[in-house]
Protein backbone atom coordinates (compact mmCIF):
# COMPACT_ATOMS: atom_id res chain seq x y z
CA UNK A 1 0.00 0.00 0.00
CA UNK A 2 1.33 3.44 -0.55
CA UNK A 3 1.98 5.63 1.84
CA UNK A 4 -0.02 8.44 0.45
CA UNK A 5 -3.45 6.32 0.54
CA UNK A 6 -5.55 7.50 3.69
CA UNK A 7 -7.28 4.39 4.95
CA UNK A 8 -8.48 3.35 8.52
CA UNK A 9 -8.26 -0.49 9.57
CA UNK A 10 -10.39 -1.46 13.15
CA UNK A 11 -7.66 -3.28 15.43
CA UNK A 12 -8.99 -5.62 17.70
CA UNK A 13 -10.62 -3.46 20.15
CA UNK A 14 -13.08 -2.25 17.07
CA UNK A 15 -10.40 1.08 17.79
CA UNK A 16 -9.93 2.55 14.15
CA UNK A 17 -6.12 2.39 13.29
CA UNK A 18 -4.57 4.49 11.09
CA UNK A 19 -2.86 2.62 7.73
CA UNK A 20 -1.31 5.56 6.58
CA UNK A 21 2.63 5.17 7.60
CA UNK A 22 5.24 7.92 7.29
CA UNK A 23 7.94 6.89 5.27
CA UNK A 24 10.81 8.79 3.87
CA UNK A 25 9.76 10.26 0.65
CA UNK A 26 10.03 11.51 -1.91
CA UNK A 27 6.00 11.85 -1.45
CA UNK A 28 5.54 13.89 -3.85
CA UNK A 29 3.99 17.76 -3.68
CA UNK A 30 2.07 18.54 -0.45
CA UNK A 31 1.88 15.07 1.63
CA UNK A 32 -1.11 15.21 4.24
CA UNK A 33 -0.28 16.28 7.70
CA UNK A 34 0.53 12.85 9.59
CA UNK A 35 -2.29 14.00 12.22
CA UNK A 36 -4.83 14.20 9.56
CA UNK A 37 -4.41 10.58 8.43
CA UNK A 38 -5.12 9.44 11.99
CA UNK A 39 -1.23 9.09 13.56
CA UNK A 40 -1.30 10.04 17.17
CA UNK A 41 1.52 11.16 18.96
CA UNK A 42 3.00 9.23 21.92
CA UNK A 43 2.50 9.34 25.67
CA UNK A 44 5.52 9.58 28.38
CA UNK A 45 7.44 6.35 28.00
CA UNK A 46 6.31 5.53 24.29
CA UNK A 47 7.46 6.58 21.04
CA UNK A 48 6.87 6.88 17.36
CA UNK A 49 8.50 4.64 14.40
CA UNK A 50 6.50 5.45 10.94
CA UNK A 51 3.58 6.17 12.77
CA UNK A 52 2.93 3.56 14.78
CA UNK A 53 3.13 4.00 18.68
CA UNK A 54 5.84 1.79 20.26
CA UNK A 55 7.88 1.61 23.11
CA UNK A 56 10.55 4.39 24.31
CA UNK A 57 13.29 1.21 24.35
CA UNK A 58 11.88 -0.01 20.83
CA UNK A 59 11.69 3.93 19.38
CA UNK A 60 15.60 4.56 20.78
CA UNK A 61 16.48 1.11 19.08
CA UNK A 62 15.10 1.93 15.62
CA UNK A 63 16.39 4.97 16.06
CA UNK A 64 20.14 3.87 16.73
CA UNK A 65 19.69 1.24 14.05
CA UNK A 66 18.66 4.35 11.20
CA UNK A 67 21.37 6.39 12.33
CA UNK A 68 23.90 3.77 11.82
CA UNK A 69 22.99 1.79 9.15
CA UNK A 70 21.78 5.11 6.33
CA UNK A 71 23.81 7.21 4.58
CA UNK A 72 25.09 10.56 5.77
CA UNK A 73 23.95 10.84 8.99
CA UNK A 74 23.26 14.15 9.99
CA UNK A 75 22.70 16.23 13.03
CA UNK A 76 20.33 19.63 12.84
CA UNK A 77 20.48 21.46 16.41
CA UNK A 78 17.97 24.24 16.51
CA UNK A 79 17.80 27.26 18.76
CA UNK A 80 16.97 25.86 21.87
CA UNK A 81 19.89 23.90 22.28
CA UNK A 82 22.03 25.84 19.88
CA UNK A 83 21.86 29.02 22.18
CA UNK A 84 22.56 28.85 25.80
CA UNK A 85 19.55 30.70 26.42
CA UNK A 86 19.00 29.08 29.89
CA UNK A 87 20.43 27.16 32.38
CA UNK A 88 20.54 23.34 31.33
CA UNK A 89 21.21 23.77 27.74
CA UNK A 90 24.98 23.23 27.45
CA UNK A 91 24.34 20.17 29.50
CA UNK A 92 22.15 19.12 26.59
CA UNK A 93 24.36 20.28 23.81
CA UNK A 94 27.20 17.91 25.54
CA UNK A 95 24.57 14.95 25.36
CA UNK A 96 23.96 15.82 21.97
CA UNK A 97 27.71 15.96 21.19
CA UNK A 98 28.65 12.82 22.75
CA UNK A 99 25.68 11.11 20.61
CA UNK A 100 27.34 12.71 17.65
CA UNK A 101 30.19 11.27 18.54
CA UNK A 102 29.19 8.00 18.30
CA UNK A 103 27.87 8.21 14.96
CA UNK A 104 30.88 7.59 12.41
CA UNK A 105 30.58 10.41 9.27
CA UNK A 106 27.87 12.41 11.08
CA UNK A 107 27.82 16.00 10.05
CA UNK A 108 26.15 18.88 12.44
CA UNK A 109 24.54 21.86 10.28
CA UNK A 110 22.83 23.96 12.49
CA UNK A 111 19.81 25.89 12.42
CA UNK A 112 20.64 28.75 14.15
CA UNK A 113 17.03 30.86 13.44
CA UNK A 114 14.11 30.62 10.90
CA UNK A 115 14.97 33.29 9.15
CA UNK A 116 13.37 33.00 5.37
CA UNK A 117 17.19 33.38 4.50
CA UNK A 118 17.19 34.79 0.70
CA UNK A 119 18.18 34.99 -2.15
CA UNK A 120 20.35 31.93 -1.13
CA UNK A 121 21.39 29.60 1.29
CA UNK A 122 24.76 28.06 1.84
CA UNK A 123 23.46 24.23 2.30
CA UNK A 124 26.40 23.11 3.68
CA UNK A 125 26.50 26.27 6.63
CA UNK A 126 22.78 25.93 7.57
CA UNK A 127 19.69 24.07 7.29
CA UNK A 128 16.25 26.90 6.87
CA UNK A 129 12.96 25.65 8.19
CA UNK A 130 12.03 27.37 4.81
CA UNK A 131 13.61 25.03 2.33
CA UNK A 132 14.86 22.35 4.60
CA UNK A 133 15.53 20.37 1.41
CA UNK A 134 17.94 22.04 -0.62
CA UNK A 135 20.21 21.28 2.58
CA UNK A 136 19.34 17.57 2.20
CA UNK A 137 19.85 17.30 -1.84
CA UNK A 138 22.78 18.76 -1.63
CA UNK A 139 24.55 16.82 1.05
CA UNK A 140 22.58 13.85 -0.13
CA UNK A 141 21.70 13.09 3.53
CA UNK A 142 19.71 9.84 4.04
CA UNK A 143 19.20 10.24 7.69
CA UNK A 144 19.16 13.09 10.52
CA UNK A 145 18.11 13.92 13.77
CA UNK A 146 15.96 16.92 14.77
CA UNK A 147 16.65 18.68 18.22
CA UNK A 148 15.75 21.92 19.76
CA UNK A 149 13.91 22.97 17.05
CA UNK A 150 10.72 24.89 18.15
CA UNK A 151 7.53 22.05 17.18
CA UNK A 152 5.67 24.68 15.10
CA UNK A 153 8.70 25.10 12.59
CA UNK A 154 9.82 21.48 13.52
CA UNK A 155 6.33 20.15 11.67
CA UNK A 156 5.95 22.19 8.83
CA UNK A 157 10.12 21.52 7.78
CA UNK A 158 9.69 17.61 8.34
CA UNK A 159 7.06 17.55 5.86
CA UNK A 160 9.00 19.64 3.45
CA UNK A 161 11.27 17.06 3.81
CA UNK A 162 8.84 13.99 3.62
CA UNK A 163 7.83 15.52 0.01
CA UNK A 164 10.94 16.18 -1.51
CA UNK A 165 13.93 13.89 -0.50
CA UNK A 166 14.36 10.60 0.61
CA UNK A 167 15.61 11.08 4.19
CA UNK A 168 14.98 9.66 7.37
CA UNK A 169 13.66 11.94 9.80
CA UNK A 170 14.03 11.60 13.47
CA UNK A 171 12.90 14.14 16.24
CA UNK A 172 14.25 13.94 19.71
CA UNK A 173 11.83 15.72 20.92
CA UNK A 174 11.51 18.22 24.54
CA UNK A 175 7.28 18.92 23.80
CA UNK A 176 5.26 16.14 22.64
CA UNK A 177 6.72 14.40 19.62
CA UNK A 178 6.36 14.67 15.78
CA UNK A 179 3.88 12.58 13.83
CA UNK A 180 5.39 13.96 10.50
CA UNK A 181 9.18 12.60 11.64
CA UNK A 182 9.68 8.82 10.64
CA UNK A 183 10.77 8.31 14.65
CA UNK A 184 9.84 10.73 17.35
CA UNK A 185 10.70 10.13 20.64
CA UNK A 186 8.46 12.94 23.21
CA UNK A 187 9.86 14.14 26.06
CA UNK A 188 13.32 14.00 25.25
CA UNK A 189 15.78 15.43 27.77
CA UNK A 190 19.55 14.82 28.66
CA UNK A 191 18.39 10.97 30.02
CA UNK A 192 16.79 10.09 26.53
CA UNK A 193 19.59 11.31 24.20
CA UNK A 194 22.15 9.52 26.90
CA UNK A 195 19.90 6.24 26.18
CA UNK A 196 20.12 6.84 22.41
CA UNK A 197 23.71 6.77 22.81
CA UNK A 198 24.37 3.84 24.53
CA UNK A 199 21.69 2.11 22.49
CA UNK A 200 24.21 3.58 19.31
CA UNK A 201 26.93 2.30 21.83
CA UNK A 202 25.36 -0.90 21.75
CA UNK A 203 24.41 -1.58 18.48
CA UNK A 204 28.38 -1.35 17.29
CA UNK A 205 29.38 -3.23 19.85
CA UNK A 206 26.92 -6.25 18.88
CA UNK A 207 28.82 -6.25 15.58
CA UNK A 208 26.60 -3.75 14.03
CA UNK A 209 28.96 -2.54 10.81
CA UNK A 210 27.75 1.07 10.55
CA UNK A 211 27.38 2.75 6.71
CA UNK A 212 30.56 4.79 7.49
CA UNK A 213 32.75 2.68 9.34
CA UNK A 214 35.77 3.76 7.64
CA UNK A 215 34.81 7.43 8.48
CA UNK A 216 35.35 7.61 12.19
CA UNK A 217 34.36 10.85 14.05
CA UNK A 218 32.29 13.89 13.34
CA UNK A 219 32.72 15.15 9.49
CA UNK A 220 32.96 18.19 9.12
CA UNK A 221 31.30 20.40 6.02
CA UNK A 222 33.54 22.62 3.46
CA UNK A 223 31.65 25.53 4.59
CA UNK A 224 32.64 24.69 8.11
CA UNK A 225 36.51 24.15 7.43
CA UNK A 226 36.91 27.17 5.36
CA UNK A 227 35.06 29.12 8.42
CA UNK A 228 37.77 27.07 10.70
CA UNK A 229 40.67 28.28 8.56
CA UNK A 230 39.33 31.77 8.76
CA UNK A 231 37.67 32.16 5.41
CA UNK A 232 34.18 33.59 4.61
CA UNK A 233 32.22 30.33 3.76
CA UNK A 234 32.89 27.52 1.06
CA UNK A 235 31.55 28.24 -1.90
CA UNK B 1 16.83 37.70 30.29
CA UNK B 2 19.93 38.69 29.47
CA UNK B 3 22.58 38.35 26.22
CA UNK B 4 22.10 34.73 26.92
CA UNK B 5 20.31 34.22 23.45
CA UNK B 6 22.99 35.62 21.74
CA UNK B 7 25.24 32.72 23.04
CA UNK B 8 26.19 29.98 21.41
CA UNK B 9 26.43 26.42 23.19
CA UNK B 10 30.48 25.93 23.22
CA UNK B 11 30.45 22.87 21.74
CA UNK B 12 28.38 24.13 18.80
CA UNK B 13 30.92 26.95 17.58
CA UNK B 14 32.93 24.79 15.25
CA UNK B 15 29.56 24.39 13.55
CA UNK B 16 28.25 27.60 13.60
CA UNK B 17 28.21 29.10 10.04
CA UNK B 18 30.78 32.90 9.54
CA UNK B 19 27.52 35.01 9.64
CA UNK B 20 26.23 33.75 13.06
CA UNK B 21 29.51 34.07 14.30
CA UNK B 22 30.03 37.36 13.10
CA UNK B 23 26.72 38.70 14.73
CA UNK B 24 27.99 36.96 18.15
CA UNK B 25 31.52 38.93 17.80
CA UNK B 26 30.68 41.38 16.01
CA UNK B 27 27.25 42.17 16.27
CA UNK B 28 25.26 44.95 18.07
CA UNK B 29 23.90 43.33 20.75
CA UNK B 30 24.03 44.77 24.64
CA UNK B 31 25.79 48.13 22.91
CA UNK B 32 24.26 51.01 21.07
CA UNK B 33 25.61 51.33 17.63
CA UNK B 34 26.52 54.41 16.10
CA UNK B 35 26.49 55.09 12.52
CA UNK B 36 30.39 55.53 12.11
CA UNK B 37 30.36 51.92 12.98
CA UNK B 38 29.14 51.13 9.73
CA UNK B 39 31.77 48.85 7.87
CA UNK B 40 33.22 47.90 11.45
CA UNK B 41 30.29 45.98 12.72
CA UNK B 42 27.86 43.01 11.40
CA UNK B 43 24.88 44.86 11.04
CA UNK B 44 21.57 42.82 11.57
CA UNK B 45 20.69 43.04 7.83
CA UNK B 46 23.25 42.37 4.67
CA UNK B 47 21.24 40.27 2.27
CA UNK B 48 17.86 40.75 1.14
CA UNK B 49 16.07 40.39 -1.79
CA UNK B 50 14.33 43.57 -2.58
CA UNK B 51 15.06 45.67 -5.75
CA UNK B 52 18.29 47.21 -6.72
CA UNK B 53 18.56 50.62 -5.52
CA UNK B 54 15.55 50.70 -3.59
CA UNK B 55 15.19 53.90 -1.14
CA UNK B 56 13.06 51.41 1.06
CA UNK B 57 15.73 48.98 1.76
CA UNK B 58 18.50 51.72 2.55
CA UNK B 59 15.86 53.24 5.26
CA UNK B 60 15.22 50.10 6.79
CA UNK B 61 19.00 49.15 6.98
CA UNK B 62 19.68 52.58 8.70
CA UNK B 63 16.36 51.87 11.06
CA UNK B 64 17.59 48.88 12.07
CA UNK B 65 21.45 50.33 13.20
CA UNK B 66 19.17 53.12 15.19
CA UNK B 67 17.43 50.10 17.21
CA UNK B 68 18.49 51.25 21.00
CA UNK B 69 18.65 47.26 22.03
CA UNK B 70 18.32 44.85 19.61
CA UNK B 71 18.40 42.43 21.74
CA UNK B 72 15.22 43.12 23.46
CA UNK B 73 13.53 44.45 20.35
CA UNK B 74 10.61 43.01 18.50
CA UNK B 75 9.69 44.08 14.85
CA UNK B 76 5.79 43.69 13.62
CA UNK B 77 5.61 43.67 9.72
CA UNK B 78 2.76 42.50 7.34
CA UNK B 79 2.67 42.24 3.03
CA UNK B 80 4.87 44.55 1.28
CA UNK B 81 7.89 45.04 0.26
CA UNK B 82 9.83 46.10 3.67
CA UNK B 83 8.75 42.33 5.09
CA UNK B 84 11.10 41.00 2.48
CA UNK B 85 13.67 42.58 4.12
CA UNK B 86 12.80 42.95 8.01
CA UNK B 87 11.79 39.40 7.72
CA UNK B 88 15.48 38.30 7.20
CA UNK B 89 17.21 40.40 10.14
CA UNK B 90 18.85 39.12 12.95
CA UNK B 91 15.48 40.74 14.98
CA UNK B 92 12.52 38.92 16.04
CA UNK B 93 9.94 39.86 13.46
CA UNK B 94 6.20 38.92 13.45
CA UNK B 95 4.24 39.45 10.18
CA UNK B 96 0.75 40.21 11.29
CA UNK B 97 -1.86 40.07 8.31
CA UNK B 98 -2.06 42.68 6.27
CA UNK B 99 -4.52 45.06 8.24
CA UNK B 100 -3.79 44.10 11.97
CA UNK B 101 0.10 45.14 12.68
CA UNK B 102 -0.76 47.84 15.22
CA UNK B 103 -3.34 45.60 16.92
CA UNK B 104 -0.13 42.61 16.93
CA UNK B 105 1.85 45.00 18.57
CA UNK B 106 -0.46 45.94 21.21
CA UNK B 107 -0.73 42.73 22.22
CA UNK B 108 3.06 41.96 21.89
CA UNK B 109 3.89 45.14 24.07
CA UNK B 110 1.11 44.15 26.82
CA UNK B 111 2.44 40.10 26.83
CA UNK B 112 6.38 41.32 26.94
CA UNK B 113 5.22 43.95 29.64
CA UNK B 114 4.28 41.29 32.04
CA UNK B 115 6.20 38.65 31.17
CA UNK B 116 9.49 40.47 31.37
CA UNK B 117 8.22 43.45 34.36
CA UNK B 118 12.02 44.14 34.90
CA UNK B 119 12.98 44.76 31.59
CA UNK B 120 12.07 46.78 28.74
CA UNK B 121 11.21 45.63 25.36
CA UNK B 122 10.84 47.82 22.39
CA UNK B 123 8.03 47.11 20.01
CA UNK B 124 8.32 48.60 16.65
CA UNK B 125 5.81 48.22 13.83
CA UNK B 126 7.15 48.95 9.89
CA UNK B 127 4.93 48.88 7.26
CA UNK B 128 3.93 50.47 4.26
CA UNK B 129 1.72 53.08 3.33
CA UNK B 130 -0.72 50.75 1.81
CA UNK B 131 -0.93 48.57 5.09
CA UNK B 132 -1.13 51.54 7.87
CA UNK B 133 -2.87 54.16 6.18
CA UNK B 134 -5.44 51.88 4.19
CA UNK B 135 -6.51 48.28 5.38
CA UNK B 136 -4.32 48.73 8.67
CA UNK B 137 -5.82 52.41 9.13
CA UNK B 138 -8.67 51.80 11.70
CA UNK B 139 -5.84 49.75 14.00
CA UNK B 140 -3.02 52.69 13.96
CA UNK B 141 -5.63 54.87 14.68
CA UNK B 142 -7.17 52.82 17.62
CA UNK B 143 -3.59 52.22 18.88
CA UNK B 144 -2.86 55.75 19.21
CA UNK B 145 -6.12 56.85 20.69
CA UNK B 146 -5.44 53.85 23.36
CA UNK B 147 -1.85 55.75 24.13
CA UNK B 148 -0.04 51.74 23.15
CA UNK B 149 3.38 52.22 24.02
CA UNK B 150 5.55 51.17 20.75
CA UNK B 151 6.68 52.94 17.25
CA UNK B 152 5.11 53.37 13.96
CA UNK B 153 7.16 53.71 11.40
CA UNK B 154 5.33 53.93 7.95
CA UNK B 155 7.58 53.15 4.67
CA UNK B 156 5.78 55.35 2.77
CA UNK B 157 6.39 54.87 -1.12
CA UNK B 158 3.01 56.40 -1.76
CA UNK B 159 2.30 52.95 -4.02
CA UNK B 160 1.08 49.34 -3.20
CA UNK B 161 4.95 48.91 -4.32
CA UNK B 162 5.06 44.60 -4.01
CA UNK B 163 1.57 44.00 -5.61
CA UNK B 164 2.65 46.08 -9.05
CA UNK B 165 1.35 49.64 -8.65
CA UNK B 166 -1.65 50.74 -7.27
CA UNK B 167 -2.94 53.20 -5.94
CA UNK B 168 -2.63 54.00 -1.87
CA UNK B 169 -4.35 56.70 0.44
CA UNK B 170 -0.68 58.06 0.82
CA UNK B 171 -0.35 58.46 -3.00
CA UNK B 172 -0.46 62.08 -4.40
CA UNK B 173 -3.44 63.72 -5.88
CA UNK B 174 -3.57 63.49 -9.58
CA UNK B 175 -0.92 60.95 -9.50
CA UNK B 176 -1.55 57.80 -12.21
CA UNK B 177 0.78 54.65 -11.50
CA UNK B 178 1.20 51.51 -13.33
CA UNK B 179 -2.10 49.64 -11.89
CA UNK B 180 -4.03 52.88 -11.61
CA UNK B 181 -4.53 54.57 -14.91
CA UNK B 182 -7.47 56.99 -14.03
CA UNK B 183 -5.34 58.86 -11.70
CA UNK B 184 -5.54 59.38 -7.55
CA UNK B 185 -8.75 61.03 -7.00
CA UNK B 186 -8.26 62.71 -4.03
CA UNK B 187 -5.36 64.12 -1.71
CA UNK B 188 -2.77 62.18 0.39
CA UNK B 189 -4.11 61.34 3.59
CA UNK B 190 -2.46 63.74 6.00
CA UNK B 191 -1.33 61.13 8.74
CA UNK B 192 0.60 63.12 10.80
CA UNK B 193 -2.23 65.66 11.80
CA UNK B 194 -4.65 62.45 12.79
CA UNK B 195 -1.19 61.66 14.82
CA UNK B 196 -1.03 64.91 16.22
CA UNK B 197 -5.48 65.10 16.95
CA UNK B 198 -4.49 61.28 18.24
CA UNK B 199 -1.86 62.70 20.87
CA UNK B 200 0.81 60.95 19.50
CA UNK B 201 3.77 61.82 21.56
CA UNK B 202 6.39 61.78 19.12
CA UNK B 203 6.16 62.76 15.28
CA UNK B 204 8.40 62.76 12.64
CA UNK B 205 8.62 62.92 8.68
CA UNK B 206 11.67 62.99 7.17
CA UNK B 207 13.33 61.05 3.87
CA UNK B 208 16.13 59.08 3.22
CA UNK B 209 18.90 61.94 2.59
CA UNK B 210 20.56 61.95 5.77
CA UNK B 211 21.33 58.92 7.50
CA UNK B 212 22.16 60.35 10.80
CA UNK B 213 19.04 62.17 10.72
CA UNK B 214 16.84 58.58 10.11
CA UNK B 215 19.00 56.72 12.37
CA UNK B 216 18.67 59.97 15.35
CA UNK B 217 14.84 59.81 14.65
CA UNK B 218 14.14 56.11 14.38
CA UNK B 219 16.21 56.02 18.01
CA UNK B 220 14.33 58.80 19.65
CA UNK B 221 10.90 57.50 18.67
CA UNK B 222 11.72 53.76 19.91
CA UNK B 223 12.82 55.59 23.04
CA UNK B 224 9.66 57.57 23.51
CA UNK B 225 7.42 54.78 23.01
CA UNK B 226 9.14 52.87 25.47
CA UNK B 227 8.33 55.12 28.76
CA UNK B 228 5.88 58.08 27.38
CA UNK B 229 3.12 56.69 24.36
CA UNK B 230 2.54 55.91 21.06
CA UNK B 231 5.05 57.48 18.37
CA UNK B 232 5.12 57.73 14.57
CA UNK B 233 7.34 58.16 11.96
CA UNK B 234 6.60 58.49 8.18
CA UNK B 235 9.50 58.02 5.44
CA UNK B 236 9.66 58.88 2.04
CA UNK B 237 11.01 55.41 0.51
CA UNK B 238 10.30 55.92 -3.18
CA UNK B 239 9.60 52.63 -4.92
CA UNK B 240 12.23 53.07 -8.01
CA UNK B 241 9.86 50.27 -9.81
CA UNK B 242 6.73 51.97 -9.50
CA UNK B 243 7.48 55.50 -9.97
CA UNK B 244 10.44 54.73 -13.12
CA UNK B 245 13.18 55.88 -10.96
CA UNK B 246 16.42 54.86 -12.17
CA UNK B 247 18.65 53.35 -9.13
CA UNK B 248 21.41 55.86 -9.71
CA UNK B 249 19.10 58.44 -9.29
CA UNK B 250 16.86 57.87 -6.12
CA UNK B 251 18.70 60.07 -4.12
CA UNK B 252 18.03 62.88 -6.03
CA UNK B 253 14.58 62.04 -6.04
CA UNK B 254 14.86 61.83 -2.48
CA UNK B 255 16.54 65.36 -2.47
CA UNK B 256 14.12 67.01 -4.77
CA UNK B 257 10.59 65.58 -2.94
CA UNK B 258 12.32 66.97 0.19
CA UNK B 259 12.66 70.23 -0.75
CA UNK B 260 9.50 70.81 -2.30
CA UNK B 261 6.98 68.90 -0.63
CA UNK B 262 8.25 66.43 2.42
CA UNK B 263 10.70 68.36 4.58
CA UNK B 264 11.59 67.13 7.88
CA UNK B 265 9.30 67.88 10.81
CA UNK B 266 9.42 66.80 14.23
CA UNK B 267 7.07 67.33 16.84
CA UNK B 268 7.48 65.90 20.50
CA UNK B 269 4.84 66.26 23.92
CA UNK B 270 6.79 68.18 26.44
CA UNK B 271 7.08 64.60 28.41
CA UNK B 272 8.80 63.22 25.68
CA UNK B 273 11.22 65.93 25.58
CA UNK B 274 11.88 66.25 29.20
CA UNK B 275 11.99 62.03 28.89
CA UNK B 276 14.86 62.22 25.93
CA UNK B 277 16.70 65.19 27.95
CA UNK B 278 17.11 63.59 31.21
CA UNK B 279 17.05 59.81 30.89
CA UNK B 280 18.76 59.32 27.69
CA UNK B 281 20.71 62.86 27.66
CA UNK B 282 19.58 63.65 23.81
CA UNK B 283 18.33 67.14 22.89
C1 LIG C 1 -5.70 41.30 3.59
C2 LIG C 1 -4.79 41.41 2.41
N1 LIG C 1 -5.20 42.10 1.31
C3 LIG C 1 -4.38 42.22 0.27
C4 LIG C 1 -3.13 41.67 0.29
C5 LIG C 1 -2.24 41.77 -0.93
N2 LIG C 1 -1.16 42.70 -0.73
C6 LIG C 1 0.09 42.27 -0.45
S1 LIG C 1 1.21 43.50 -0.39
C7 LIG C 1 0.01 44.63 -0.79
C8 LIG C 1 0.33 46.08 -0.98
C9 LIG C 1 1.46 46.56 -0.20
O1 LIG C 1 1.51 47.97 -0.28
P1 LIG C 1 2.14 48.78 0.88
O2 LIG C 1 1.56 48.39 2.18
O3 LIG C 1 2.06 50.22 0.52
O4 LIG C 1 3.65 48.29 0.89
P2 LIG C 1 4.76 48.38 -0.27
O5 LIG C 1 4.77 47.07 -0.95
O6 LIG C 1 4.44 49.51 -1.16
O7 LIG C 1 6.00 48.62 0.51
C10 LIG C 1 -1.23 44.04 -0.95
C11 LIG C 1 -2.47 44.73 -1.32
C12 LIG C 1 -2.75 40.95 1.44
N3 LIG C 1 -1.54 40.39 1.55
N4 LIG C 1 -3.59 40.84 2.48
S1 LIG D 1 8.93 47.28 -5.76
FE1 LIG D 1 9.58 49.32 -5.13
S2 LIG D 1 9.42 49.41 -2.88
FE2 LIG D 1 9.35 47.25 -3.54
S3 LIG D 1 11.47 46.54 -3.36
FE3 LIG D 1 11.17 47.21 -5.48
S4 LIG D 1 11.78 49.38 -5.51
FE4 LIG D 1 11.50 48.79 -3.37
Amino acid sequence: MLNTEKQSLGDKNGKTVASYRVLPGPEGLLPPAAACCGITLPLEGEGLVEGIIRSEQDTIEEMARQLLTRRNPTIFPGPLVLWAWKDGVTVKADCIMELANEIPGVRIIPMPDYRPIYPKIDPEAVINPCHPNLTIAHNKIEVCVFIGVHCHFANITLKMIRAGTNCYTITLCNEAGHEDSMASLPFCGTDKVEALTNAVRKLKAGGLRPYHADTPGIQLTVAQKAVAAGLKNGN
Amino acid sequence: MSLKTINCSPVFMPYMPKEYLDLINKGPFGKEMKLSQVGSVKELLEEHPMCEGCAMAYFIRMTLIAIPTPEHSVIVGTAGCGRLSLSQAAIPFVYGNYCDTNGVATGIKRGLALRFPEQHKDVIVMAGDGGLADIGFSQVMHSWFRKEKFATIMLDNEVYGNTGGQESGMTRKGEVVKMAPVGKQFEKIDMLSLARASGVAYIARLTITNPARIVNTIRKAILVAREIGPTYVQAYTSCNIEYTIPPEKVMDDARRVEQERYSFVEEMSDAAREYLEKVHNIK
